[in-house]
């Protein structure tokens, strides 16, 4: 048994970190949902779901059960090829674009097979991103044309020129990282950006504008506000995928919120210094940091959940705010898995602010106006963007002699 | 059998079946994904022969741009199903020995010159993206620079064709 995991593991070791990842993505893409009604609904002064387990946690349970049980119609005239095909591509395109993105610097050895954390660590992994960005506009096109409906073409069409103006300015806006770390593995731009200063030597600070464009170009990528034209329900009710119900609209539901993820994730790495910690090396003090962060959140849940309406809620609340407080606490007496997580931590701590912020921008903004979303996308992002290239290309020419 | 032999007799296979259906099937739209799916066999087969980029590339340029073109083309004009015509007599008749024709001439040149042929790049090793570059602005600046200036021209000249008459 031994010999064959040792003599397969390099098969079996990523199918193992695939369902892990692929079952980690889907619960954070849940959840989100939760997250995003939640912190709208305390914008705009709402209370947001909170019938369904205590403070809603388990809405997004309810609603996957839901997707699973409703009824599955099919209009009439729709070309059944594309109709069905299109949800299974987006879904599995947006999943497939995490599998290059590095979670963390660690190695660690399976079964004598040396991996690391994250799928696959491809040496051309921003291109094989691209690539595959570049692949998942066809998924939004083949539903909104399949669909046999007017509203879903309109926003199909809509939907992709978007997609295809923005991803011009998207890749030009990152050619200035890749012309400071001259790589186009994920990890080695981390690699690159790290030092013992801490955040000073993050892309953000010389690539400030190239920055700005990355994120508005991706917020538009993924289809979000104020770039969310091809849902604007009150001219296309719901965009591509108004005839789409059920699982399959659950599936269009899952790849947005994955290509949120993957696009913060590559913020973060692009820009953020990935898994680096912002404080210099030297303050070795603020490894304890997830600690305090832990510790009295958990202890703050706990006695939260102790006053709440329901039974469940005062046996959950304090029970998940103790496991919190516990794990907090077991971190100062495990140095060395204090240390393993620090990577990790940082970076789910800078993608989770972009979600946020995402989510925050929703909340805030009104929606772009088509004309508008065009001309800034072509008359201006790109410009900059391209500027931003030349700027950097002189500035490192500059700097060689 | 190798791994990378059968990598390539899957990718080579879905290649000239997705070429085949891209032939025969009626509707514009899914002739236009076969082409999609032969635009990524294809990159798979030069990541197979270690050209990292150039596979990357044909997947963003072919596989996205080109043929975002193609299907947005399609679904503006809302193209229907083709009819199928039997017009032509000499297709009819002539077509199919005259193909058949041109496979044997073409295998039997390639049997007859088979050792004299060079042999493929090895598969596994990568041509970095950097040696490629180098190249491409040290022993091919000008043909890269000319390629690059008939791009603008035709950029241009769409424009033109483009442009409303005031």
């Amino acid at each position: 048994m031994t010999d064959f995991l040792t003599k397969y593991a390099f098969v079996i070791v990523p199918i193992i970190k695939i369902a892990i990842l692929v079952f980690l993505i889907l619960t954070v893409d849940a959840y989100l949902t939760w997250l995003e009604r939640k912190v709208i609904a305390h914008i705009q002064a709402r209370w947001g779901p909170h019938r369904v387990g205590p403070h809603g946690l388990l809405q997004p349970l309810a609603d996957g059960v839901k997707f699973i049980f409703k009824e599955d119609p099919l209009p009439t005239h729709v070309d059944k090829v594309a109709y069905f095909l299109a949800p299974f591509l987006t879904l599995m395109l947006a999943l497939t674009s995490l599998a290059v993105i590095p979670f963390g610097p660690q190695k660690f050895t399976v079964f004598g097979y040396e991996t690391h954390v994250g799928i696959a660590d491809v040496n051309i992994s921003l291109l094989v991103l691209f690539s595959i960005t570049a692949l998942s506009v066809y998924g939004i096109a083949l539903a909104g044309w399949a669909s046999n409906s007017k509203y879903s073409l309109l926003g199909g069409l809509r939907s992709s020129a978007q997609m295809i103006s923005y991803e011009l300015a998207l890749t030009l806006s990152v050619v200035g990282v890749l012309l400071i770390a001259g790589d186009f593995s994920l990890r080695n731009i981390v690699g690159q950006q790290s030092s013992a200063h801490g955040l000073l030597t993050w892309n953000v600070f010389p690539q400030i504008i190239g920055f700005l464009c990355f994120y508005i170009a991706a917020i538009a990528e993924t289809n979000r506000v104020p770039f969310d034209l091809p849902e604007a329900e009150s001219e296309l009710v719901a965009g591509f995928h108004t005839e789409y119900a059920s699982m399959k609209f659950a599936m269009f539901f899952i790849a947005e919120y994955t290509n949120m993820i993957t696009v913060s994730c590559l913020a973060t790495i692009l820009f953020l210094g990935g898994w680096l910690s912002p404080f210099p090396a030297s303050w070795t003090f603020t490894h304890y940091l997830p600690t305090v962060l832990l510790i009295p959140f958990g202890l703050w849940v706990f006695f939260d959940g102790i006053r709440y309406e329901t039974l469940f809620g005062r046996i959950m609340l304090p029970g998940v705010g103790s496991v919190l407080a516990i794990i907090g606490a077991a971190l100062v007496f495990f140095p060395l898995l204090n240390d393993a997580i620090q990577g990790p931590f940082w970076f789910l701590a800078k993608v989770f602010t972009f979600l946020f912020v995402y989510i925050w921008m929703r909340g805030t903004l009104p929606r772009f106006r088509y004309d508008q979303l065009m001309s800034f996308g072509w008359k201006f992002l790109l410009p900059v963007s391209i500027a931003n290239v030349v700027l950097t290309s002189i500035v490192i020419l500059w700097r060689m002699h | 059998m190798t791994a990378s032999l059968i990598i390539f007799l899957v990718l080579a296979l879905l290649a000239v079946f997705a070429a085949v259906s891209l032939i025969v099937q009626r509707h514009p739209i899914h002739s236009a994904l076969s082409l999609i799916v032969v635009m990524v066999a294809l990159a798979g087969l030069y990541l197979l022969m270690g050209a990292e980029f150039v596979a990357a590339v044909q997947i963003i340029v072919y596989g996205g741009a080109i043929m975002v073109l193609f299907i947005f083309v399609i679904m503006l004009l809302n193209a229907g199903e083709e009819e199928r015509t039997n017009f032509s007599k000499l297709a009819t008749f002539a077509g199919i020995p005259l193909a058949l024709a041109i496979a044997g001439f073409i295998a039997a040149a390639i049997a007859r010159n088979a050792e004299s042929l060079p042999a493929a790049a090895p598969s596994g090793t990568l041509t970095s993206t950097k040696t490629l570059s180098n190249l491409l602005f040290s022993d091919f600046v000008y043909p890269f620079e000319l390629t690059s200036f008939l791009i603008l021209v035709a950029i241009l000249g769409a424009i033109v064709l483009a442009q409303r008459e005031n």
